[in-house]
């Protein structure tokens, strides 16, 4: 491609398929305590 | 659904469903103003081709609705949204995070406090052993098969009762082999009981340690204040400074700070705390009623968006000098992060994360303690509001119908559910603030990505 480049894998939909087990930190818990941002938890999946 | 912005320079497009990031150039950019969710069709819509033809020439043109429409045949690009059948999967979910009370008592009185200076409105007490002890056994019990298993100690000021932090560790610890649990701990503090032993302590049992600091001595010392109305700033810094410096680099720490309408130009107190020598950062929006003066508004967001970028403009620079720091709130990994199905059950709250008070109640998180209405049951008896724990549960990216069609919805997840009750007074209902906050720092933080992939 010339005009567009793509960042990253876009994995989500595979994500989904293998995931779900649940073991990663609640997202409030590490250093924020007033809002909320999942995107920037890690995956503790050890299967994915 | 996508979502595109330009930014320092960078015209981004995030695909939502599929998660992909890419950088347009500016033709390709312009034609996604003509096209619409779903298939691409093979010829580009006449409103496009009549609109672009004197901004490109017809190769650039006929070349980038190819790339398009590649992307989309790709599933990255107008890909569907097929999570929703996740979505239920999220009831009766373990409980596998805490946040203990441990002391609802602070020695600070600082003007924000979401907790009412450290009371949570109520009276003044610190949190037996036995009810710490208790909530543990209620933890291991309730997070069945989950083996990572999170504590923070929380308050008020959870050093004022360090002695049953530290029965507390020593007691989980005991029994995590028998259970097959591994308990991360970790701690928020404004380190005015800092001593040495407890640097040691925290250092070596916490996987985690939050730090309260504000930044410019002028700013913390404005509203951390204690009982008697002095700031705390030289009190706390070198106690801070010791943790960090002492503290093995496998281990996280977070200098959280808090801003407010007076420094909305806190990117100086984040340069401060980076002179200072710390690296792991975060700097969060006041939660607080509108009303107050130096509550967050709506008519202060242009002013915050601007900060956010001279924030991130700071990131990149410092990356480039290989002095690259953590902001916590732009840390974002766009290829191992969550998997979809915890994007769309947001933050856990009620459901895999409740706080204990010191009396052993048990609320949906420590932002509600002290509302009685939300009292979920008590560690004491067992006893668990099973139909409250559902419909946290429930309380997911599709059943909030502001989030369902939102693009930033898998990585904020819903937001705050004590954030929504408080200012739009529904779990259900995004706060309006916070949302355009969120997505803000969203928009800067894929940006910062795409600026240090330049730089590699």
């Amino acid at each position: 491609m010339k005009q567009i480049r793509t960042l990253n894998q876009a994995n989500l939909k595979e994500s989904a398929a293998k995931g779900g087990c649940g073991e990663c930190q609640a997202s409030c818990q590490s250093a924020c305590k007033t809002s909320c941002t999942v995107a920037n938890q890690k995956c503790e999946n050890k299967n994915r | 659904m996508i979502h595109k912005y330009s930014l320092n320079g960078y015209h981004i497009v995030l695909d939502a469903n599929s998660g992909a990031v890419h950088l347009f150039d500016e033709a390709p950019f312009d034609m996604l103003d003509y096209l619409e969710e779903g298939e691409i069709p093979e010829h580009p819509p006449e409103a496009m081709t009549d609109a672009l033809k004197d901004r490109y020439d017809e190769d650039t043109v006929r070349e980038a609705y190819e790339e398009i429409r590649e992307l989309n045949r790709k599933g990255q690009l107008y890909s569907p949204d097929e999570y929703e059948k996740f979505a239920a999967m999220l009831k009766s979910a373990p409980i596998k995070s805490m946040c203990l009370n441990i002391a609802h008592d602070c020695n600070l009185r600082c003007e924000y406090c979401f907790a009412a200076q450290g009371d949570f409105g109520g009276e003044r007490m610190l949190m037996p052993f036995e009810v710490a002890k208790s909530a543990i056994d209620f933890l291991v019990e309730k997070s069945k098969g989950r083996h990572n298993l999170e504590v923070d100690f929380f308050g008020g000021e959870p050093l004022m009762n360090f002695d049953v932090v530290k029965k507390t560790v020593e007691y989980a610890r005991s029994i995590e082999k028998k259970y097959d649990k591994n308990f991360r701990f970790t701690i928020t503090t404004n380190g005015l009981l800092l001593s040495d032993d407890k640097i040691d302590f925290i250092n070596r049992e916490m996987s985690n340690c939050i730090l309260s600091f504000d930044g410019r001595k002028s700013v913390h010392d404005r509203l951390r204040v204690r009982v008697d109305g002095s700031g705390c700033y030289d009190s706390v810094l070198p106690k801070f400074q010791k943790l960090v410096k002492e503290r093995s680099k496998d281990k996280d720490y977070y200098v959280r700070g808090t801003f407010t309408k007076y420094n909305l130009d806190f990117t100086k107190d984040i340069q401060h705390l980076l002179d200072l020598g710390f690296n792991e950062i975060s700097m969060e929006p006041v939660v607080s009623e509108e009303k107050l003066d130096y509550s967050v508004k709506e008519e202060d967001l242009p002013r915050i968006f601007e900060e956010y970028e001279t924030l991130s403009n700071l990131i990149i620079q410092r990356s480039k000098e290989g002095k690259e720091f953590d902001f916590y709130h732009f840390m974002i990994d766009l290829d191992q992060g969550p998997c979809a199905i915890r994007r769309l059950r947001g933050c856990s709250c009620g459901n895999e994360y409740v706080a204990i008070t010191p009396t052993g109640d048990i609320y949906p998180c420590h932002q509600f303690v002290g509302q009685e209405e939300w009292k979920m049951g008590s560690v004491l008896d067992g006893s668990l509001n099973t139909d409250m724990k559902d419909s946290f549960a429930l309380a997911n990216v599709y059943s909030k119908p502001e989030c369902k069609n939102c693009w930033a919805k898998f990585y904020c997840s819903g937001g705050c559910n004590a954030n929504n009750l408080q200012y739009a007074g529904d779990i259900h209902k995004p706060h309006a603030i916070s949302c355009s906050l969120e997505k803000k720092r969203l928009e800067c933080a894929i940006m910062i990505q795409a600026a240090l992939a330049d730089q590699k």
